[in-house]
């Protein structure tokens, strides 16, 4: 599923398989096979649906980053509009503005995804219409969001009052469809979505363009500021939806709610072999990173001989390896 | 076959039966070429004739496909990227090689910085590219930095820093083409001064004038072969260009035809200002090949720019078809008909890391399906439909922009802009960098296009291609249009007159 499988007339040899596509799999398949040898409940599909759904929420703000990635921007902010989003969202719940608990979650949902693409239009108007390095203004709204979620939440934390609500609302999270759990479901969902966008749309190929060389994007008549403006209200559709899987599980947030988690959305990215510097997307092997990444975890706490407390350092150390692999199948790709 | 090189004892640097290819296109075939010590030897030809890559091959920037390089005698291996700078062989490149934002004195000394105890010498290597200035005649500050210059004087810069190094073998591709006849004096005296102590110095250039009077000898390359190598002397400027073109022009232009006098005016361009250009006025009409021609830096490509809504202007007005056309609005010129084709097809043209069909169809992908989607079988119907018409020759259909040949991405860029289907096209230095084959190929594209009833217009630095494309030539000068020639005056000398500034008559 990369863009190489768009072009349908050409005849293919295996030579022609675009490495970089194909490693993130082979990675995740050499994890299994460690993981299976560690211990044995590992490969068990209970484990693995374990795994799948607690990645979801990296794997779904990840894709939202493949896009900000793509056309060569970057967003910091993301962790902390989880928590900003989530905050609002669930403050509005406790409001009580809608009688009907039905209604109250459906509207809820509705300003999640609302206040998401806010915040991602905000970042995208930022470095944009204001000119300023990507980094440096999602830097700057990254304080700006968390900041207003401690300032909500007066330092504490934001719970569901209504237990009618977190009965009503639990199964986003912790429900299944035949078999396979929702959030499994929402990510494979909002992956084709985004996989169709990006590999079959205008929109995907302005992104890639835009990503690769905005001059030759700006000479081709794209609207460069306009495709990467949307690339990040994208972002914040993708945090919003992450929201709304994050808020049933808990049903609380605090300040420190999705901390680093827009380091470990970078990571999953860059491992699914999205190029850091824009122009090559590849929104399947995104989330194969996002589950690789907590797979890692997973294995560390099933074995006996690396304590868990070191995962930060292992997923610290998995990119600069993503980096390097990707680099040395440059040449060869 | 021989162990020695030709030419004698004082021979420092002889190639024989270099040959050369790129990605299949061969541009030199078996080129025999040698340099004596402490002379200047001119390296003639047209455009594409393969001076350039001669160039790269003697410096080591290139490899030869085949042939032998003798240096000193001894059969060498040049080092690649430059390296043979360690060699004593400089090259001043006719594209600069300058960091923008490094000063003057930081360009001179880059990579070889002077530093006592590990701390950078500035005073001495203040003084010291002072002095090369000095002697070079130049008046830049050794303080400025490189993007407040005008390209007069980063020519200079890179002459200086050629010379700073103690270069025996200097190479100077095109030096004087943005200098002016004072600098272009200056840079001679010094040339013929570095020569009398031994340096030996490979010059190229269009300049007959120059040529016969600064040379010692001289050769002559045309499509690739080596021609004649006589010492100037026994040479006159009418001589050399007989043996350069070597051919009929007329095989390379296709026949021109003039448009009907009556023919609508499709393009206005009304007293557009921009940043460096100043008050310009010009029309097209129906069918017209319109020609503009300029030295670099004269803001030919600045205008065009801002007529095809690329680039901001301050004043002004275009109109297509008696349309006022939005300032700064690519796409609504773009959709009034108006296509731009840039010259730099790597920075602004290309995808290079993409292929074929995100290339071509970038510019116009809302033809190839509704509400956003796109179709795979729309895009692959467009690019076999390109190649065939722009003979697009390429093995693998799936190899990305980067890795074509220069022609091919030329003549990609090419199907790229035309897959808008203009009324009006705008090519900016149609064959910068490509083999005469194609050249010609573009060049009878081009005529075919006009013929059909799309207006163009040549921005071109080649002198040749204006004179054998257009009807009408209009000459730009530090910003200004200076002259509009047309029929029996569109010849090099007239053109060469109102860019120089020597000439000048009012624009109506």
């Amino acid at each position: 599923m990369t863009t190489n499988e768009d072009q349908t007339e050409t005849k293919r040899r295996w030579q022609d398989v675009d490495l970089r596509a194909v490693a993130p799999f082979v990675a995740l398949a050499l994890l299994l096979v460690v993981g299976a040898l560690v211990n044995p409940n590992f490969i068990s599909l209970n484990n693995l649906a374990n795994v799948a759904t607690r990645s979801a929420f990296i794997a779904l703000i990840a894709v939202g980053a493949t896009f900000v990635i793509s056309s060569g921007d970057l967003d910091l902010s993301v962790g902390s509009m989880v928590a900003f989003v989530a905050s609002l969202m669930i403050l509005f719940m406790n409001s009580g503005v809608i009688a009907d608990p039905g209604m109250m979650i459906a509207a809820a949902i509705l300003l999640a995804l609302v206040v998401g693409a806010l915040c991602g239009l905000a970042n995208g108007l930022i470095t944009t219409v204001g000119k300023i390095e990507p980094f440096i203004a999602t830097l700057g709204t990254m304080g700006i969001y968390r900041g207003l979620t401690t300032w909500l939440s007066q330092g504490g934390a934001i719970t569901l009052k209504s237990a009618e609500q977190q009965d009503l609302y639990r199964p986003a999270y912790f429900g299944s469809i035949a078999g396979v759990p929702v959030p499994i479901v929402v990510v494979l969902a909002v992956t084709s979505v985004a996989a169709f966008l990006l590999y079959r749309m205008r929109y995907g190929r302005h992104v890639v363009a835009v990503g690769s060389n905005a001059n030759v994007a700006r000479y081709s008549g794209i609207k460069v500021d306009r495709v990467r403006t949307y690339a990040f209200v994208i972002q914040g559709l993708c945090v919003a939806i992450a929201v709304i899987l994050y808020v049933p599980r808990l049903g609380s947030t605090s300040a420190t709610t999705g901390i680093l988690w827009e380091l470990q959305a970078i990571t999953a990215v860059v491992i699914g072999g999205t190029a850091l510097k824009g122009g090559a997307s590849r929104v399947w092997g995104t989330i194969c990173g996002a589950f690789i990444l907590e797979l890692v975890g997973n294995i560390m706490l099933l074995s006996n001989f690396i304590s868990e407390y070191l995962i930060g350092a292992i997923q610290g150390a998995i990119i600069i390896i993503a980096m390097l692999v990707q680099r040395s199948l440059v040449r060869k790709a | 076959m021989l162990s020695k090189p030709l030419g004698g004892d004082d021979v420092v640097l002889s190639a024989q039966r270099i040959s050369k290819s790129f990605s299949g296109v061969q541009v030199l075939f078996s080129v025999d070429f040698d340099l004596r010590r402490g002379e200047i030897h001119a390296l003639m030809g047209e455009n594409g004739a393969g001076k350039s890559t001669l160039v790269k091959i003697l410096s080591g920037f290139e490899p030869p496909s085949s042939g032998e390089i003798f240096l000193d005698g001894q059969p060498v291996k040049l080092p690649a990227n430059g390296a043979a700078e360690a060699l004593g062989i400089a090259v001043i490149h006719q594209e600069f090689n300058l960091a923008e934002h490094l000063t003057v004195t930081e360009s001179l000394f880059l990579g070889r910085e002077v530093a006592r105890y590990g701390i950078l010498d500035r005073a001495y290597m203040r003084a010291e590219t002072r002095r090369v200035l000095d002697m070079l005649g130049s008046k830049i500050n050794e303080g400025s930095v490189i993007s407040s210059l005008s390209v007069a004087d980063k020519q200079m810069v890179e002459i200086a820093k050629a010379i700073s190094r103690d270069a025996r073998i200097v190479f100077m591709d095109e030096p004087t083409a943005v200098l002016s006849r004072g600098e272009a004096e200056a840079l001679f005296k010094q040339v013929r001064k570095l020569r009398d102590l031994g340096t030996s110095f490979v010059f190229v250039s269009h300049k007959l004038d120059e040529v016969t009077e600064l040379s010692d000898r001289v050769t002559v390359l045309r499509d690739g072969q080596w021609v004649k190598t006589a010492p100037t002397a026994m040479l006159d400027g009418e001589s050399i260009a007989q043996l350069m073109v070597g051919r009929e022009l007329s095989s390379l232009y296709p026949k021109k035809s003039e448009p009907n006098v009556d023919e609508a005016r499709v393009l206005s361009v009304i007293g557009v200002s921009t940043a460096h250009v100043r008050d310009a006025h010009f029309d097209l009409r129906r069918g017209e090949i319109l020609g503009f021609s300029g030295m670099i830096g004269s803001g030919r490509t600045e205008l065009m720019e801002a007529v095809a809504g690329l680039y901001p202007r301050s004043a002004g007005e275009v109109h297509i078809d008696d349309a006022l056309m939005p300032a700064g609005d690519v796409q609504a010129t773009a959709a009034a008909g108006l296509a731009y084709m840039t010259k730099d097809r790597k920075a602004k043209g290309l995808l290079l890391g993409a292929d074929m069909t995100a290339n071509l169809t970038l510019q116009s992908l809302d033809r190839h399906g509704r509400w956003g989607y796109l179709s795979p079988a729309s895009e692959a119907k467009a690019l076999a439909r390109a190649r065939r018409r722009f003979d697009i020759r390429v093995r693998d259909a799936g190899v990305v922009a980067g890795r074509m040949s220069g022609g091919n991405q030329q003549k990609l860029l090419l199907a790229k802009v035309m897959e808008i289907t203009p009324k009006i096209l705008i090519i900016d230095e149609p064959t910068r960098g490509i083999d005469v084959g194609t050249k010609q190929q573009i060049y009878h594209f081009i005529a075919a296009l006009a013929r059909d009833g799309c207006s163009v217009i040549v921005v071109s630095s080649e002198m040749p291609e204006i004179i054998g494309l257009c009807t009408r030539v209009v000459v730009m000068r530090a910003g200004r249009i200076v002259g509009v020639l047309e029929g029996d005056e569109i010849t090099e000398q007239e053109i060469m007159r109102y860019s120089a500034g020597l000439k000048q008559k009012a624009v109506a």
